[in-house]
């Protein structure tokens, strides 16, 4: 399956807002991604822009999907779901009132992903047992690790080839985040996804990761080939792991 | 689900043919006046429910659409004497206009602000409406009836037993969309409108396939209405009374299933029979008043809501 995404020259905003500045990303199929910054940077923005939730003001987006070329930045949110891109929202954003069944039931909304909702539901329950014990529990009284799950299980509904991830570790324990990354990168092996995780946790996002880029204020001011050449980059050094150790 | 699917059915048929055996067998003409509002009430409710309820975007434009429709009768039996069923059909195709249109415009708009620009579209029409001559203005018109189609000897049974048939229609609409993907997707946007759009659900059309629904027939419930009062003027056609008691009899009944609007409409619209003719129709408004602040905070999930939780407290409590 071949499948890349390709962003370049993207500037974003909320009206006289600029949120992104000239960003340029890419993604191959397969690949982990860390999208890696602190609050306030972009971060979210730049998942929205991808997801067709917000509209990016210039720049291209394009989704190459076994050599043919799709413009993320024309289409509809809806459509980019049909293209086999799921978003995990950050904070979770789960239906509260609504049952877990019913929460993965709306993952496979569109009708493509209609047809595949009994392997997916299956996908689903074996990735997290804990939300087929569950599944008919309201999904807004769950603790904040199993609704993570819930999160992600229901964008694995869908079908998706390409999975974003937005900020997991938001409001979870140490031990939580870990398992949570942990998961993720299960996908990324187990179920051969490509992910685009964005994440301030640092050393959790780099255990999963193949390679990273670093935004500062809307610009990606790193991009790294490795995780190993992200550890030893100044800026990393400076933000994240203390000092100009 | 088949199963069901029949008992609605059978239900709906048993009810019309209650319906016709009153209309044939009743000589008194009070209980057809009287039941009539309660079923324009129940239809209204039910319909507004599609996307005030389902969706939960408050509509507060209700009298808009009713108004609407009334005028749409009035202008179509002023100028071509064009018989009832003509009238209704063309009602509820200006009201999916109508809906359009306010959804296109407002739509984009999330919760307390789609309401304020709802109320505004029934200043807007009524004021036209009141400067419009050709249907009587301000001062209102008189409507002579034509006379009633057999088997019904007398009009105004024969508009209670339409409006029979037009809130089994607006309930068998709004069953359908609540068990379909439209409904669960109406359902998803309310709870989570982002998260909604992060799963693929096209909330934008869907609501405004909701507001297209729900504006016919609000629209087609009101056509009949000219003909039922003999007289319309802007000041009761486009009346807030219809957006006010629509919305109450919805969220007092409940709007997480379409049952819940029909048990709110019959509650409170006999009730407001009642006390009209007992003790005074401004009463009316007084006790709707009182009844919303007590469900809104006794029960904010209306009767059906409250049913549900009790009916699970006993679950919990028996195991």
């Amino acid at each position: 399956m071949a499948l890349s995404l390709v962003i370049s020259g993207l500037d974003a905003g909320y009206g006289a807002v600029k949120a992104l500045r000239g960003v340029s990303l890419n993604v191959r199929g397969g690949e982990t991604v860390a999208l890696l910054g602190t609050n306030g940077n972009g971060k979210s923005t730049l998942m929205k822009c991808i997801a067709g939730l917000v509209r990016p003001q210039q720049g291209s987006i394009s989704l190459d999907i076994d050599g043919t070329t799709h413009d993320l930045a024309r289409l509809s949110a809806e459509d980019i779901v049909d293209l086999g891109v799921a978003m995990v929202p950050e904070g979770r954003r789960l239906f509260p009132r609504l049952t877990v069944l019913e929460n993965l039931m709306l993952g496979a909304f569109r009708k493509a992903a209609r047809r595949n909702i009994d392997e997916n539901l299956k996908l689903a329950f074996a990735t997290f047992p804990v939300l087929k014990e569950r599944q008919s529990q309201l999904a807004g009284t769950m603790s904040g690790g199993q609704q993570q799950m819930l999160a992600i299980a229901r964008a694995l509904m869908s079908s998706p080839r390409l999975l974003l991830v937005d900020e997991p570790s938001v409001g979870l324990s140490p031990l939580l985040v870990s398992q949570t990354i942990t998961k993720i990168g299960e996908l990324n092996q187990k179920l051969g996804l490509t992910v685009l995780m964005a994440e301030q946790n640092f050393n959790q996002a780099i255990r999963i990761a193949s390679r990273g880029y670093i935004i500062v204020h809307g610009e990606i001011v790193v991009a790294a080939k490795s995780v190993d050449e992200l550890k030893g980059n100044d800026i990393v050094k400076r933000l994240y792991l203390g000092g100009a150790a | 689900m088949k199963r069901s699917n029949i008992a609605f059915w059978v239900g709906a048929a048993v009810f019309l043919v209650a319906i016709f055996v009153m209309t044939q067998v009743v000589g008194n003409q009070y209980p057809f006046f009287a039941g009539y509002v309660i079923l324009q009430f129940i239809a209204l409710a039910v319909a507004w429910s599609i996307l005030g309820g389902y969706a939960g975007y408050v509509n507060f434009g209700t009298s808009a659409f009713f108004g609407v429709g009334v005028y749409t009768a009035v202008f179509l039996t002023k100028a071509f004497e064009a018989p009832l069923l003509v009238q209704i059909v063309t009602a509820a195709v200006i009201g999916a206009l109508m809906g359009f249109a306010l959804g296109l415009l407002t739509l984009r708009m999330q919760g307390i602000f789609f309401s304020i620009a709802t109320i505004a579209l029934t200043i807007i029409i009524e004021t036209t409406v009141m400067n419009w001559r050709f249907v009587g203005g301000a001062a209102g018109i008189q409507i002579a009836r034509p006379p009633a189609t057999p088997p019904f000897d007398n009009y105004v049974q024969m508009l209670f037993f339409v409006q029979a048939l037009l809130v089994v229609l607006a309930v068998a609409i709004s069953r359908y969309i609540q068990n379909s993907w439209i409904g669960r997707g109406l359902q998803a946007l309310k709870d989570d409108e982002l998260a909604a759009e992060c799963t693929g659900v096209p909330t934008l059309r869907l609501k405004l396939l909701a507001c297209v629904i729900s504006g016919a027939l609000l629209c087609a419930i009101g056509a009949p209405s000219a003909m039922y009062l003999q007289f319309a003027n802007p000041d009761s056609a486009f009346n807030l009374n219809y957006s006010v008691s629509t919305l109450a009899m919805s969220l007092i009944g409940g709007t997480s299933h379409w049952s819940g609007p029909i048990i709110g409409a019959i509650l409170l619209g006999t009730t407001q029979q009642l006390l009209t003719v007992t003790i005074s129709s401004e009463v009316n408004v007084l006790v709707l008043g009182i009844m919303l602040v007590l469900f809104v905070v006794g029960a904010p999930e209306g009767i059906i809501g409250l049913v549900r939780k009790l009916r699970g407290n006993r679950k919990e409590g028996g195991t």
